[in-house]
């Protein structure tokens, strides 16, 4: 059987050929296909470790974000309460001022009505004494046409007006 | 292009064939059984399809068929026509003791014709007639095996060299391979990562080209040889030279790149004394057996499934001879079965030629151990 026998030609055919099969794509095929997937195997897996950081980056950006965000938003309220207070504090600052001042204007207004008020009962009193010496002068000149009476009211005028003027000068 | 040689080729062969061919007198173009026999009368010496029903008890000649299509041959026999089967004539090369190397046509050889002192013997290789009786000269003929080795080689080559053109002509981190490269890269690559996992990362580099070629090479000729007609159909590896040669490829890059630490393994390897003058006997063997079983694996594999094949084919013309319900019946079966052995073999074809490459790639790994 001449199936199991291998046939010389062929041999010899098939070591020339394969050496030469083999030595042609050794020498510019396989290197140069292997080399480049491999280049790009390489670039790929390179792009994905960067990707990947870049990924990681991104998210502690998002949440360095998100920290100033809170921060930020803690800062308003905080900015928010203190200008609430100090409003409060301005508020009641300034009512406690109007308060003093209006009580200032109150007690300086009700100190000149009382001294307008004494000036103007002086004045009723000068008058009212200007009005009682003019009509009891004039009681009295209707009176006083006899001597007698004249002598005694000029008498007791005198000690009036004695007293009067002590009294005055009292006063004064 | 590729078809227009083709038909240049066939139109030639044509020619040559008609004019050697015998003519059929009876002109009968139905009656194959009749044309066989005139044709086995005609040709007595080599089996192929038109010539394989005996001549005495008008059977087919099974065994005829099956190994004239997994044989090899000095011409390739292409169709068959009522006129005679259509032959590529091939050269034959051969060198006499006595009178030297010797070029000529096949079809010379044709019908048992004698030419230059050499006729085809009975084996179906070429002897030189001596007074001393038939002798082999040595024969390194382009027979059907080696035009279709070179014709597979160039076609591989070609591959191979327009997928490393692509990558040289492209920037590969800009653009994803297309064409040629797209079909080669997924299949180099896989030797290429299976190299790297079976040899090691230090030096699979120094491999992965051979073991590509070997997987390439395997591959490519499996397919070849389940195309049924020209230029496919050459079984070449399922035959037994060709394996040879792979294995024993792969057997050398083992023990010549083998480490010290291999060497030792297998003379000197750390047992019990008393095993000591045994082991390298039986390490030794093992490391002949390796490229043997390498070789018959992968060739019975191929020739199993090229004579299954066959059969089925086969089935039809034996069930000719009995009644048509049997023979449409069976030629159903057969068409049906030869359809799924086909496409089983394609399996194979994968499969062998990975287990060949994976294998060569296990061996080199253990013979590069380093520790």
């Amino acid at each position: 059987m001449n199936l199991v026998t291998p046939d010389t030609g062929l041999l010899f055919w098939m070591v020339v050929i394969f050496a030469l099969l083999f030595f042609i794509l050794a020498r510019f095929g396989f290197p140069i296909i292997t080399s480049m997937v491999e280049k790009r195997n390489t670039a790929i897996s390179d792009s994905l470790k960067e990707a990947e950081k870049v990924k990681e980056m991104m998210a502690e950006t998002v949440k360095e974000h998100e920290k100033m965000l809170l921060e930020a938003r803690a800062e308003q309220g905080r900015i928010i309460k203190e200008a609430t207070e100090a409003k409060k504090a301005i508020l009641a600052e300034a009512q406690e001022k109007a308060r003093a001042e209006s009580d200032k204007i109150l007690s300086e207004a009700r100190t000149q009505i009382a001294a307008e008020k004494e000036s103007a009962l002086r004045d009723i009193r000068r008058e009212v004494a200007v009005l009682a010496v003019s009509v009891s002068e004039k009681i009295l000149r209707e009176q006083l046409s006899s001597d007698a009476a004249n002598k005694e009211y000029l008498d007791r005028l005198y000690t009036e007006a004695q007293t009067l003027s002590k009294d005055s000068a009292k006063e004064n | 292009m590729k078809r227009l040689i083709l038909i240049l080729l066939a139109s030639l062969a044509t020619l040559s064939a008609a004019a050697d061919s015998p003519v059929n007198h009876e002109g009968d173009t139905l009656d194959l059984r009749s044309r066989y026999d005139n044709n086995a009368e005609a040709e007595p010496v080599m089996p192929s399809d038109s010539e394989c029903i005996s001549s005495t008890d008008n059977t087919l000649d099974i065994g005829g068929i099956i190994f004239g299509h997994i044989g090899d041959a000095y011409e390739w026999h292409l169709f068959d026509t009522p006129k005679g089967p259509v032959e590529l004539p091939l050269p034959v090369i051969v060198r006499s003791r006595t009178t030297g190397w010797h070029c000529f046509s096949s079809h010379k050889l044709s019908h048992g014709a004698v030419h230059e002192g050499f006729v085809i013997g009975d084996e179906g290789k070429v002897v030189e007639l001596t007074p001393a009786g038939p002798v082999r000269p040595l024969d390194i003929s382009i027979t059907k095996n080696v035009l279709s080795l070179i014709l597979s080689s160039i076609l591989l080559a070609l591959l191979v060299l327009l997928s490393a053109r692509w990558y040289r002509r492209h920037d590969v981190l800009h653009e994803s391979p297309s064409g040629i490269a797209a079909l080669m890269e997924p299949l180099i690559m896989m030797i290429h990562t299976m190299a790297k996992e079976n040899i090691g990362e230090e030096d699979y580099r120094k491999y992965s080209p051979y073991l590509c070629t070997a997987f390439l090479f395997i591959l490519l000729n499996n397919f070849i040889g389940i195309i049924p007609f020209f230029p496919g159909g050459a079984n070449l590896t399922g035959n037994i030279a060709i394996t040879m040669v792979l294995a024993i490829a792969t057997f050398l890059t083992v023990n010549i790149t083998g480490t010290k630490h291999y060497y030792r393994e297998i003379f000197w390897p750390e047992v019990p004394g008393f095993l000591k003058p045994i082991m390298p006997i039986i390490e030794v063997f093992s490391a002949l057996v390796k490229p043997i079983s390498l070789t018959i694996r992968l060739f019975a594999n191929m020739l199993a499934g090229h004579i299954m094949i066959l059969c089925m084919v086969c089935i039809i013309f034996i069930m000719a001879r009995f009644s048509p319900v049997l023979f449409g019946s069976m030629t159903a079966v057969s068409v049906l079965f030869g359809l799924f052995l086909d496409l089983l073999e394609c399996l194979v074809a994968f499969i062998q030629a990975y287990v060949f490459t994976m294998l060569s790639s296990i061996y080199i790994g253990l013979a590069r151990q380093k520790h």
